[in-house]
């Protein structure tokens, strides 16, 4: 059973260094107002676990919070490079990192081996590659019932997952549609779970379309809602995604400096999500609205 | 009618997709040359994407593997749990495309370092999907413009294994497929019997000297290389005005 909770509160209550943390999505639904929360607390040692980092671990990583990242993809989705994961990386700025290296399937079979407590999952990729000899997860085992070797990868169990939804009720049941990525295997893999929702919704408006919900309050440990928290990713149905701020960071990013001052105005410059959003302005958040198109009703009977 | 490198490889990747074929598509010039497919010769094409949808249809051009664009409209969506092991490892991808910094001799792919893996000159995002895809769909297209530090006889990592040292043979490694053909803004490469590459056609006006002078080892050129097809005057309308208006990838 999970409670309703700031922000704020949620992430120092948490979130303690040296954890390690997991801030689910595939593109959509990315955490940003969580871990721009995460940067105000303040950490040093935090290993971030993610198949996608994007802007939001690059913007961890330049404000010194970080000390590892584990990963499948690191890059700025459709645009490039993340330059400060690159820097940190190429020239230990603002300070080295540790980096441990899956691929995407290699990453989700991790952490459904996590959520399904089992010991090992075996998977056919990375055999042929080289990232087999880069990392010390990955192995090989022979097949009980046959001559085969397949490689394997061990469970995966952030200590805190920070997985969204558009809606939940305020003991954390969620529905999620569009691209639900790898939510459901993170926030069950974990030890706790922030939920961030778009809005929170009656638990009857759950269990009208129960098909619809990802997670239950099971799994969920914090729920959070935090409108706007997906910016500049986007809420399927809420709003869309701002390219120009993807655009923008790659700019932003090519220099350290800038970046910190990027920071400086737009993470601790603001208190919270509600002061980020009145600071992108109505204009901006109009052009991210988008019309509604909804799904046909079904109907569960009333038994 | 006037076309750019870039037009002429989004036609010669759409012309190697099947009718009927189930296709992993990347964004970029492998997006475009599914969605003109589609609107051509391939219209039951199954667009899936790395992000989970099924069946996309996107009506405006997509600028990421996640927008929304591709979830809406789309006969399914999956985790990327169940998309990766129940379709890609399930054996239900027909076509994989491959991008990467480095393709060696032997169609394996870089996506990881430049450099030395522990000091690398250059880091690059990493395997994401690829090395899976490289593993488990049914054929491969490399898309790459061709230019010797991108084709080097090795690469210095293997983030995707291609045909490996031509000596092991990838069903010994439980992998499926390979890659089938490598797209280039000079020429379109196969491979031979042995895994290794093969120049198969020239694109207009390039000659054998300018592919050789763009790859790190003696490339092999088939006995009949063919010169690749121009754009038809339709396929750079679709382009221009359906699939890429603003001109995103068409540089």
């Amino acid at each position: 059973m999970s409670s309703v909770t700031t922000m704020a509160s949620t992430i120092s209550d948490v979130v303690d260094d040296g954890d390690s943390l997991y801030l689910a999505g595939f593109t959509h639904l990315i955490p940003f107002a969580a871990g721009h929360e995460i940067i105000r607390t303040g950490y040093d040692d935090l290993e971030l676990i993610r198949a996608t980092p994007d802007l939001v671990y690059d913007q961890l990583i330049a404000s010194g919070c970080v000390s590892k990242v584990t990963f499948s993809w690191a890059g700025n989705p459709g645009v490039g490079s993340l330059r400060a994961f690159r820097r940190a990386i190429e020239d230990g700025v603002p300070n080295p990192i540790e980096t441990e290296e899956y691929t995407h399937y290699g990453m989700v079979a991790a952490l459904h081996a996590g959520a399904a407590d089992l010991p090992f999952m075996p998977v056919r990729t990375f055999a042929g590659s080289d990232l087999v000899d880069q990392s010390d997860a990955i192995r090989t085992v022979s097949s009980p019932y046959g001559d085969d070797e397949i490689p394997v990868v061990p469970p995966i169990k952030p200590d805190v997952a920070i997985v969204s939804a558009q809606r939940s009720d305020e003991d954390g049941n969620a529905h999620l549609w569009g691209i639900p990525g790898e939510q459901k295997e993170a926030a069950l893999a974990a030890e706790t779970v922030i939920c961030c929702v778009e809005e929170l919704c009656s638990t009857e408006t759950i269990r009208s379309d129960p098909n619809r919900t990802l997670f239950t309050a099971d799994a969920v440990d914090h729920v959070v809602e935090v409108p706007y928290g997906a910016h500049p990713s986007y809420a399927q149905g809420y709003y869309d995604r701002d390219n120009a701020a993807y655009l923008e960071w790659e700019e932003v990013s090519k220099d350290h400096e800038d970046t910190q001052a990027w920071l400086d105005e737009w993470v601790y410059g603001v208190a919270d999500r509600r002061e980020y959003v009145e600071k992108l302005g109505a204009e901006r958040l109009l052009d991210l609205e988008v019309d509604s198109k909804y799904a046909t009703a079904i109907d569960m009977g009333d038994y | 009618m006037e076309y750019t490198d870039t037009e002429l490889m989004v036609t010669a990747a759409a012309e190697q997709l099947e009718d009927d074929d189930s296709v992993l598509v990347g964004i970029g010039v492998p997006n475009l040359a599914c969605n003109l497919a589609k609107r051509n010769h391939a219209s039951n094409l199954e667009m899936i994407y790395e992000s989970g949808t099924i069946g996309s249809n996107p009506s405006s051009l997509p600028l990421s593997v996640g927008d929304p664009v591709l979830a809406s409209g789309a006969v399914g969506i999956e985790s990327m749990l169940n998309g990766f092991s129940y379709y890609l490892q399930g054996g239900r991808i027909d076509v994989g495309f491959l991008g990467g910094a480095q393709v060696d001799k032997y169609g394996n792919i870089n996506s990881t370092v430049i450099g030395d893996y522990d000091d690398p000159a250059v880091r690059l995002p990493g395997s994401g999907g690829a090395c899976e895809i490289a593993s488990n769909a049914h054929r491969t297209i490399i898309i790459s413009p061709l230019e010797e530090r991108r084709f080097p006889e090795e690469a210095d990592f293997v983030t995707s294994p291609g045909y490996l040292d031509a000596e092991t043979e990838r069903a010994d490694l439980g992998l499926r497929g390979g890659p089938d053909a490598v797209i280039t803004d000079k020429a379109i490469m196969g491979f031979d019997a042995d895994g290794e590459m093969i120049v198969e056609r020239l694109h207009p006006g390039v000659t054998e000297d300018d592919v050789q002078a763009a790859t790190g080892w003696e490339i092999q050129f088939a006995d009949d290389v063919e010169r690749t097809r121009e754009p038809t005057d339709e396929e750079l309308r679709l382009i221009h005005e359906e699939l890429d208006p603003d001109g995103v990838y068409l540089d």
